[in-house]
């Protein structure tokens, strides 16, 4: 067989090289800029080499997804439209990754819930779909204000669900999370969270690639299963639909296909921990006290730390990066010094503690808290006297907040 | 795709199904004035079907899939119902994903078609019962339409749900006593059609499927505008003769009482300015080319 040409090293039509992703993000010079969350987002799909983006307003993830409108208007995405709504838009998108594009979209709260029978299709038609979901409230009366609770309803779906902490988190992430839900072995769509507004809003320093580097194209023809363009023999996929028949063989096909979709969420495992250096980062562990936390209640809970560091506690911290695939035996070790651990949360059920409990043993060293929800803030002297309250410690009462 | 794309391996010839090889040998993929004279003659796209006996869906899908104009660079797009019991035994790529979204599927698929391959012919054609299109998927039907994304929607009407086993929808006809309108249906059947004149289809034709011509010439007309021009809807008639108390040779007889001029699917055709103009360059090509082929076979004969 004659050797594929490679692609590295050739020119887009914006002249930006398709550079070997290891290198681009590993190796390549990095810019420091001050950036919105929404403007990294932007920076980032820049070099993407995105197909196709399809755009619905929601707050706060409104304002990047028209910024990714300005990149097609310079030529930078393949084609770009808003759709009627979260629902309609999931299932654009289904449609274009199913006919071979590289697609990105970006959704937040009522959106996610609305678009939510979307997600388990995408998973079980191996979209690598990379939707990023800039948490917000979801209850009734109506809020637009931060509160991570629909992350939770994501983590049946099916899909890589990954939780940024900074926007540097999200420019790095939104790259590489493209190369690991792409592996053929893999070959799921990726939520991309983050915490709305804290981190959509704010500015911060991130250090980007250069603007001349972009990804290697999406390969449509390293998916698993055919993609839907006619360019390969159009097989009859089976002699008797599945959908209706109730039989063993019917019943089967369905649980492989299931199992199947969660061993790829476990096979992404490899790709995500060489990626992202490891599905958690860790602090202090051979701390007695720990912080389990995933978004920005991490800030906050290294906050904490240093306050805690000055009355002369000592404190541990988990970063979580991915909630799927899950770093159970990363935690199990993280948290195997602690005597109590914390895990504060952006919501008001505390998902992520109840994943925490499932996973290590002894799991009455969980404090589930401090919750906040609603749009309210977790100033990390919360998490100071949640802490210090259940190690019988003195704690001065937080005005306003009932304690 | 070409034909030899469906070519099969010399070693591996013996253990294809038969069907592929059929499929291989005498399919009518890349045959310029392919229709549905095809049928009996050469191998059809649809392996057999799961329908009931005497279904005027399983007749409309022969029809269709013989009529295409371009099935080796087509993809449909299907819907949760009876027709998603009948595309996994089509020999075009297809999509099923949920219940109502597929235009929005369609959308998102041509788009990517159009990215992926500038420079060619990738049809696109939604194909769906009258439940995914007029009621749970209408808002995705008409928002396709206002964007005048270059597909064509067929909607299959059997005026209810015939899959879930005979419910009311919304193209059923007012007074109709069914599951879900126990007391008769209380409203008009919903004039989609002229909804999609109104929403920027430019070409609309609301007929049953008791004659093959004209299915092929409705298919051809409504996959050739939407490739150039912009969105087609045809609206077809194919009867649940389950549920609606027929037998199963009875299908056709009623999409004949049905189609009357009086009768609510007596031929109904809208076409825009364009796609007239469309229309007729392409009936003039076609007669050059049968001219062509004519005075090729006379110089051969003499």
């Amino acid at each position: 067989m004659a050797e594929a040409k490679s692609i590295i090293g050739t020119q887009n039509k914006k002249g930006q090289t398709y550079t070997d992703t290891w290198k681009m993000m590993n190796e390549a010079p990095r810019t420091p800029s001050f950036y919105t969350g929404s403007e990294v987002i932007k920076e980032a799909i820049r070099r993407a080499s995105c197909d196709v983006m399809i755009a619905y307003p929601i707050t706060p993830q409104s304002e990047a997804a028209a910024l990714i409108g300005e990149l097609f208007a310079e030529g930078y995405i393949g084609d770009y439209f808003r759709g009627e709504s979260e629902f309609a838009v999931m299932s654009q998108c289904a449609g274009a990754a199913f006919g071979g594009a590289r697609v990105f979209t970006t959704t937040a709260g009522p959106g996610t819930m609305r678009a939510m029978e979307n997600f388990p299709m995408w998973a079980g038609a191996r979209l690598p779909i990379q939707m990023i979901v800039t948490c917000r409230g979801i209850n009734s009366p109506l809020s637009i204000q931060p509160d991570t609770l629909e992350i939770a309803y994501l983590l049946n779906t099916g899909m890589l669900v990954w939780h940024a902490e900074t926007a540097q988190d999200f420019f790095d992430w939104i790259l590489k999370g493209y190369i690991v839900s792409e592996e053929p072995d893999v070959h799921l769509p990726l939520a991309l969270c983050c915490d709305g507004f804290f981190v959509t809003h704010t500015k911060d320093v991130v250090n980007l690639t250069p603007a001349d580097m972009c990804l290697p194209p999406y390969d449509p023809y390293r998916s698993p299963v055919p993609c839907m363009d006619m360019e390969c023999p159009p097989v009859r996929m089976m002699r008797d639909p599945f959908v209706m028949k109730s039989n063993y063989i019917s019943y089967a096909t369905h649980a492989s296909w299931q199992q199947e979709i969660w061993a790829a969420v476990e096979r992404s495992r490899k790709h995500s921990i060489h990626w992202l250096n490891g599905l958690i980062d860790t602090e202090n562990t051979d701390a007695e006290i720990m912080i389990v936390a995933s978004g920005t209640a991490v800030s906050q809970g290294r906050e904490a730390i240093r306050l805690l560091e000055d009355e002369g506690v000592r404190c541990g911290l988990v970063k979580v990066k991915t909630l799927r695939p899950w770093p159970e035996e990363e935690i199990r070790e993280a948290t195997k010094n602690a005597k109590h651990i914390f895990v504060p949360e952006f919501n008001v059920t505390g998902w992520l503690a109840r994943e925490i409990k499932a996973t290590i043993p002894n799991h009455d060293r969980v404090h589930a808290g401090p919750h906040v929800c609603g749009g309210m803030t977790m100033p990390p002297e919360i998490i100071v006297s949640e802490i210090k309250t259940a190690l019988g410690m003195k704690t001065f009462s937080l005005a306003g907040r009932g304690s | 795709m070409s034909k030899e794309r469906i070519q099969i391996s010399e070693a591996l010839y013996d253990i294809m199904p038969s069907d592929y090889q059929d499929l291989v040998k005498s399919s009518t993929y890349g045959k310029e004035d392919r229709g549905w004279k095809d049928i009996g003659t050469s191998k059809e796209l649809i392996e057999q079907h799961s329908l009931c006996a005497g279904c005027p869906e399983s007749m409309a899908f022969r029809y269709i899939l013989a009529s295409l104009p371009n099935p080796e660079d087509t993809v449909m797009v299907g819907s949760t119902g009876c027709t998603s019991l009948v595309f996994p035994m089509v020999a075009v790529h297809n999509i099923h994903s949920l219940f109502g979204n597929q235009n929005a599927i369609a959308s998102g698929l041509k788009r990517a078609l159009s990215v992926r391959f500038p420079d060619r012919i990738k049809d696109v054609v939604v194909l769906a019962g009258d439940g995914a299109t007029v009621d749970i998927g209408l808002d995705m039907t008409l928002q396709a339409w206002f964007r005048q994304e270059k597909f064509t929607t067929i909607c299959f009407d059997n005026e209810l749900y015939a899959n879930t086993g005979g419910q009311e929808s919304g193209l059923m006809q007012k007074g109709f006593v069914a599951k879900m309108a126990p007391v008769g249906k209380l409203f008009e059947k919903v004039r989609l059609p002229e909804i999609a004149r109104e929403s920027g289809c430019h070409y609309v034709v609301n007929c049953t499927v008791s004659k093959p011509s004209l299915v092929e010439k409705v298919i051809r007309n409504a996959v050739h505008i939407a490739r150039e021009i912009g969105p087609t809807y045809l609206q077809l008639y194919t009867p649940c003769i389950l549920e609606i108390g027929k037998n199963s040779m009875e299908g056709l007889q009623e999409m004949r009482d049905s189609e009357k001029p009086t009768e609510r699917f007596a031929y109904k055709e809208y076409v825009s300015e364009p796609a007239k103009q469309l229309l007729a360059e392409l009936a003039a090509k076609d007669k050059e080319r049968k001219a062509a082929a004519k005075q090729l076979a006379g110089q051969a004969s003499a």
